[in-house]
């Protein structure tokens, strides 16, 4: 198919493994570990992150040749803000239970890393297309690792997905848990999200022997 | 006194910015590296918080809050005829304060102290847009901390836990580069599980500042949460099933 060359194909595929923006650029923790013990969450903070990661590109590709370099982390900051404003009020006025597990961690989009990171980086050398195609790729990469983080920690701490129970019911002891199977409620605190991050870095690196540091 | 002493300790120990939430997490895997290095960015956050968390206080204080322009003309007020919120624009607010902060704080320290500027010069920059500054500030207005002595209060014992936990696993890090780490954990991996294995050492001062209540307030943690709903569910269940045994 003629919609991407293989170099642009290559923008949304490289971060979602060998350049993971989490793993292996080591950017944007601080969000993906705090809010990932529901799978929702997980799953609502990714879009948010694609629609100002994605649009942020695009702006800031727009106006690269515009921007007086002293003042372009300024001006970075100012693009962010708005946009991350304008996903809080969405987020408040149509889920707003989300909004409220999601807290302070929608605002910290603000400072999140990839983002300004993914500016410096990209958006500010490359034409439009490119840079929102960059954008799209690096945050799928986050999003895949808040996903699989809150996929373990949902089912193994409270033995649901999306809140919906899938091991059956712990007081009634169905299913799983009629076997004496208990929720591991230790993985709903923060310190699991590191520990399992750690071990996706483990097994992505023991895939790829390139990524080994020294 | 005692509401101070109480949010210094919780600040550092409960509420700990890099264990409990996770903030400031990028430039704390990359600068732990070194001790050294370490203790200067530790102490330009430290620096940083106490000076932007008061002065984000007053931006809320009186021009956020729902109905804190009452001070320019009552009607702007609670319950007067133009009810004013602005708490939307506080993102860009506390942001524009952080980055106008941290570049005015990087101009005097050159200015008065080029020592100072040498150890510390590069770091300060970078904190502007570490989000454990920008988090600072967020929790203060949604944990709506009540006085300025308290925001001071909070930034620095923020700040203070901050550096606890960079200087901790700098130190780690420096003694692990002479142990056997399997090879795809070394580095990066390693230092993740690292990190959590603190922060469950941590979870250990989770009780520290309920012990003495006459009647313990109810755990907010989910766990606690899940056991307190099947306790209570259990308990239903008995009830019920005595009812019909009638």
């Amino acid at each position: 198919m003629g919609l991407l060359s293989k170099k642009d194909a290559n923008l949304i595929i490289d971060p979602l493994t060998d350049n993971n923006p989490i793993t292996i650029q080591v950017l944007g923790i601080c969000s993906a570990l705090a809010i990932t013990a529901e799978l929702k969450a997980s799953l609502v903070m990714g879009i948010a992150v694609l629609f100002v990661l994605g649009v942020g590109n695009v702006v800031i590709s727009l106006m690269r040749n515009i921007i007086p370099s002293k003042i372009r982390i300024i001006v970075q900051l100012i693009v962010v803000a708005t946009l991350v404003i304008i996903v809080d009020q969405v987020l408040k006025a149509f889920a707003f239970e989300l909004s409220k597990t999601l807290s302070v961690f929608i605002g910290l989009i603000i400072t999140n890393c990839i983002i300004m990171g993914r500016f410096e980086a990209f958006a500010l050398g490359n034409g439009p297309w490119k840079s929102f195609l960059d954008g799209i790729g690096n945050s799928l990469g986050y999003a895949v690792i808040l996903i699989i983080v809150g996929f373990f920690r949902e089912l193994l701490g409270s033995g649901t997905l999306f809140g919906i129970p899938v091991l059956g019911d712990p007081i009634e002891k169905t299913g799983v848990y009629a076997s004496g199977y208990e929720n591991n409620g230790f993985m709903l605190m923060p310190p699991m999200a590191l520990i399992i991050v750690g071990l996706i870095i483990w097994v992505q690196r023991s895939r790829n022997k390139d990524l080994i540091e020294d | 006194m005692i509401e101070h002493l109480e949010l210094f300790f919780k600040s550092i120990f409960i509420d700990n910015m890099v264990f409990a939430v996770f903030l400031g997490m990028c430039s704390y895997l990359a600068v732990s590296k070194k001790v050294a290095t370490a203790v200067g960015l530790g102490a330009a956050v430290i620096f940083v918080l106490a000076i932007t968390v008061p002065l984000n206080w007053l931006l809320d204080q009186y021009l956020l809050q729902p109905g804190a322009l009452s001070w320019l003309d009552p009607k702007y007020g609670i319950g007067g005829a133009e009810e004013m919120d602005l708490g939307f624009l506080s993102f860009i607010m506390f942001i524009a304060t952080i980055a106008t902060m941290v570049q005015l704080v990087e101009i005097v320290v050159e200015k008065f102290s080029p020592s100072l500027y040498n150890s510390l010069g590069i770091f300060l920059p970078l904190i502007a847009v570490n989000c454990a500054i920008l988090g600072g500030s967020l929790f203060m207005q949604s944990r709506e901390i009540e006085t300025l002595g308290l925001a001071l209060n909070y930034g620095v014992s923020s700040g203070i836990g901050w550096f606890l936990a960079i200087l901790a696993i700098a130190a780690i890090r420096e003694k692990i580069r002479y142990s056997n780490v399997p090879a795809p954990l070394r580095g990066l991996g390693i230092t993740f599980i690292i990190t959590g294995l603190m922060g469950i050492g941590f979870l250990s001062f989770g009780g520290m500042l309920t012990g003495g209540d006459e009647e313990g307030e109810p755990s907010t943690e989910p766990s606690a949460q899940i056991e307190h709903i099947e306790t209570e569910k259990e308990a239903k269940k008995l009830a019920d099933n005595t009812k019909t045994v009638e």
